[in-house]
């Protein structure tokens, strides 16, 4: 595989590069490992069901990697212009994939891009034929089973135009896990008129360091929706997805929905690029704040053609004096044409809503976890009602305060 | 005499003495006396910014409001330095003039918690249904909507009351059950309360400006308030016809003139 040559030494060089933001993680403590039949049993079923993911049930796609083995990959018999595969073996197949691979996001950007090329650890292909829509939303599951792992899949996601699909992954651990890496590279395509709706579930623990790398290209008139939700403790995660809206009148959306708990450093940001005319751009950041966590939120929106709009807007709660949240919200405006806005509010828990529910006799900590899950809401539009019922249930389900 | 006092004390659901109430240190009410009987109902009355508010919070355990003089007994029991959530639970229900909004929490989920169910593991909501009908607020409309958002003056009323339904509260104090309220929505809380306060003998505690609501839910006594004082208490019949030919200012005056001269 010559062609791959250019990014192993770009990797190579990138290896002790630091990433602008988050804490410097030593990538050499973490082991490597080869590749392993695992059968799917109970633990692994139900943390999957944790992050969204139903195992037991036919969905129109499934995808399991359980630490660098592909355990299922497949579509379901009934749907047509769906392909599902581990990304190395679409390589093979496709030499027109090889136009896609590192697009969206450079191979040299950090030390965790490079040590994903490099390590190769698999990742899912998803390519939806043009005008096809799949209602049903495709599954993904990355999962972490071995102490002390790198996992660095690359996963590349096409929606050919006038393409619709809707997108749930969830990454996980197993129970005795503590400690390990994960590093999910995410390249987005959308093309013209096409739809993504792309739901990410993350359910870490206290030794878990995380460093996803997102890209998306969007095309005229295409769609991409991101929903990040994080419930559970992590060590340290750090992530930046950007969305680059080449074509006229495309659309990004962020929204983000976390709850920092015990030690958690979160560093959670987006970048929106408006490159063509009428695109448009939004990301709404909803935390609470708990324990010791830390929450940073940065938000960059950067308006770059006529008529183009963006809004940024940041939502937090802390429950607890030693957490904290910090908004940086940036809006670089490179056009006169360019409308940018954004809001950030950071507050405590209001103490007339709390008063109000012990008023009729709820007791404090369930008053507190009402009001939580309440601003945690997803109540977004333009996603999936079956959808936004799903995150509602997890956050009922997995915040206790 | 002390067994005269004993019988009394059982007939008492809440009895407030020499209370003093200090917010953010400034005292706000002043040496109220005031008791209620088992199944009695009384009105509190006064201007705006006269203390009724404060009082009904001050007895359904507001933080804010510091109890610095006094004593709150309710159903034998001091619960002076209680929490909101221990007076609730001991039965003491109060509908807000201009309750919060609770986004994410859903009508028919307060209603359950109201009436002490965990609706996380509810099935049945047929008797939020019930309740709900009961003050006119059409259930399939109504059940699923978040709490308050977006409620006009009088459904979030409607909605307080259903809530206090629920609640089946010892005491319960409406505090200005019928502001910002039309005509319409006013018959229909006035008529769903006398309904409820009948059926279950309630005791009810009334926060209003205006005598109309008091011709569904007719007090026994009427107290009236000014600058943090109860000023006046008197019967439904002596009072109202007043109030209403003297206005608030007016019969005060005539009534600290005539002390007054008593005084002289």
């Amino acid at each position: 595989m010559n062609w791959r040559e250019k990014y192993r030494e770009l990797a190579l060089q990138a290896l002790t590069k630091k990433s602008i933001y988050g804490s410097d993680i030593d990538i050499n403590k973490f082991i490597d490992k080869k590749e392993e039949e695992v059968e799917i049993n109970e633990e692994i079923k139900s943390r999957a069901l944790e992050v969204g993911i139903e195992l037991s049930q036919e969905k129109s796609g499934t995808y399991l990697q359980i630490d660098h083995s592909v355990i299922l990959s497949k579509v379901a018999s009934n749907i047509k212009g769906l392909e599902i595969l581990p990304t190395d073996e679409a390589l093979l197949k496709y030499d027109w994939l090889r136009s896609y691979y590192w697009k969206a996001i450079s191979v040299d950007q950090d030390k965790y891009t490079a040590i994903a090329e490099l390590k190769s650890t698999k990742g899912y292909f998803i390519r939806v034929a043009p005008y096809v829509r799949i209602t049903q939303p495709i599954q993904a599951c990355l999962y972490i089973h071995s102490q002390g792992l790198l996992q660095a899949p690359h996963n590349i996601i096409i929606a050919e135009e006038g393409s619709e699909v809707n997108i749930i992954t969830g990454c996980t651990i197993g129970s005795k896990v503590n400690y390990g890496l994960h590093i999910g590279i995410s390249e987005f395509y959308v093309k013209k008129n096409a739809k993504v709706i792309f739901t990410m579930i993350h359910s870490w623990n206290e030794g878990m360091y995380v460093r996803p790398r997102t890209g998306v290209i969007i095309e005229d008139d295409g769609v991409f929706v991101s929903n990040y939700i994080l419930l559970k403790p992590v060590r340290d995660l750090q992530a930046y997805p950007t969305a680059y809206l080449i074509g006229k009148n495309a659309k990004a959306k962020f929204n983000s929905i976390i709850y920092g708990s015990q030690d958690s450093i979160i560093d959670l940001g987006s970048r929106i690029i408006l490159m063509n005319e009428g695109c448009s751009g939004e990301s709404i950041f909803k935390v609470v704040a708990t324990g010791n966590a830390k929450v940073y939120n940065r938000g960059q929106i950067i308006g770059q053609n006529r008529n183009t709009k963006g809004h940024l807007e940041c939502r937090g709660m802390i429950l607890c004096p030693t957490a904290s949240i910090v908004a940086i919200p940036e809006l670089v405006a490179e056009h006169s044409e360019t409308e940018l806005s954004h809001e950030a509010a950071i507050g405590k828990l209001q103490e007339e809503q709390l008063n109000y529910l012990m008023a009729r006799g709820i007791p404090p900590d369930d008053a507190i976890g009402i009001l939580v899950k309440g601003f945690l809401d997803p109540g977004l539009p333009g996603i999936p009602e079956i959808l936004q019922s799903e995150i509602r249930r997890k956050i009922l389900t997995t915040i206790r305060v | 005499m002390s067994y005269i006092k004993l019988l009394k004390g059982f007939k008492l659901l809440l009895e407030i003495n020499n209370l003093h109430v200090l917010v953010e240190g400034r005292e706000i009410l002043k040496e109220i006396n005031l008791s209620i009987e088992k199944g009695e109902i009384i009105a509190i009355m006064g201007h705006n910014a006269s203390g009724k508010t404060s009082l009904a919070l001050t007895i359904a355990g507001f933080p804010q409001y510091v109890v610095s003089k006094g004593k709150i007994i309710f159903d034998g029991r001091d619960i002076t330095n209680l929490s909101i959530y221990e007076r609730a639970r001991l039965g003491i229900g109060i509908a807000f003039q201009s309750p919060p909004a609770i986004h994410g929490l859903k009508l028919k989920d307060m209603i359950a918690f109201a009436a002490g169910k965990n609706p996380w593991i509810l099935r049945d909501y047929n008797f939020v249904e019930e309740i709900l009908r009961k003050v006119n607020l059409e259930p399939s409309l109504y059940m699923n909507r978040e709490l308050n958002v977006g409620f006009s003056g009088g459904e979030r009323k409607r909605s307080e009351l259903a809530q206090l339904f629920a609640m089946k509260p010892k005491l319960m104090i409406l505090d200005e059950i019928d502001s910002g309220v039309d005509i319409d929505s006013l018959k229909i809380l006035g008529n769903s309360l006398k309904e409820y306060i009948e059926e279950n003998n309630c005791t009810v505690m009334i926060i209003t400006h205006h005598r109309h609501i008091l011709q569904y839910v007719k007090p026994s006594k009427v107290y009236i308030m000014s600058k943090g004082r109860i000023v006046l208490t008197g019967s439904y019949e002596e009072l109202i016809p007043k109030i209403e030919t003297l206005g608030y200012d007016a019969l005060i005056k005539e009534v600290l003139k005539n002390e007054l001269e008593r005084k002289v």
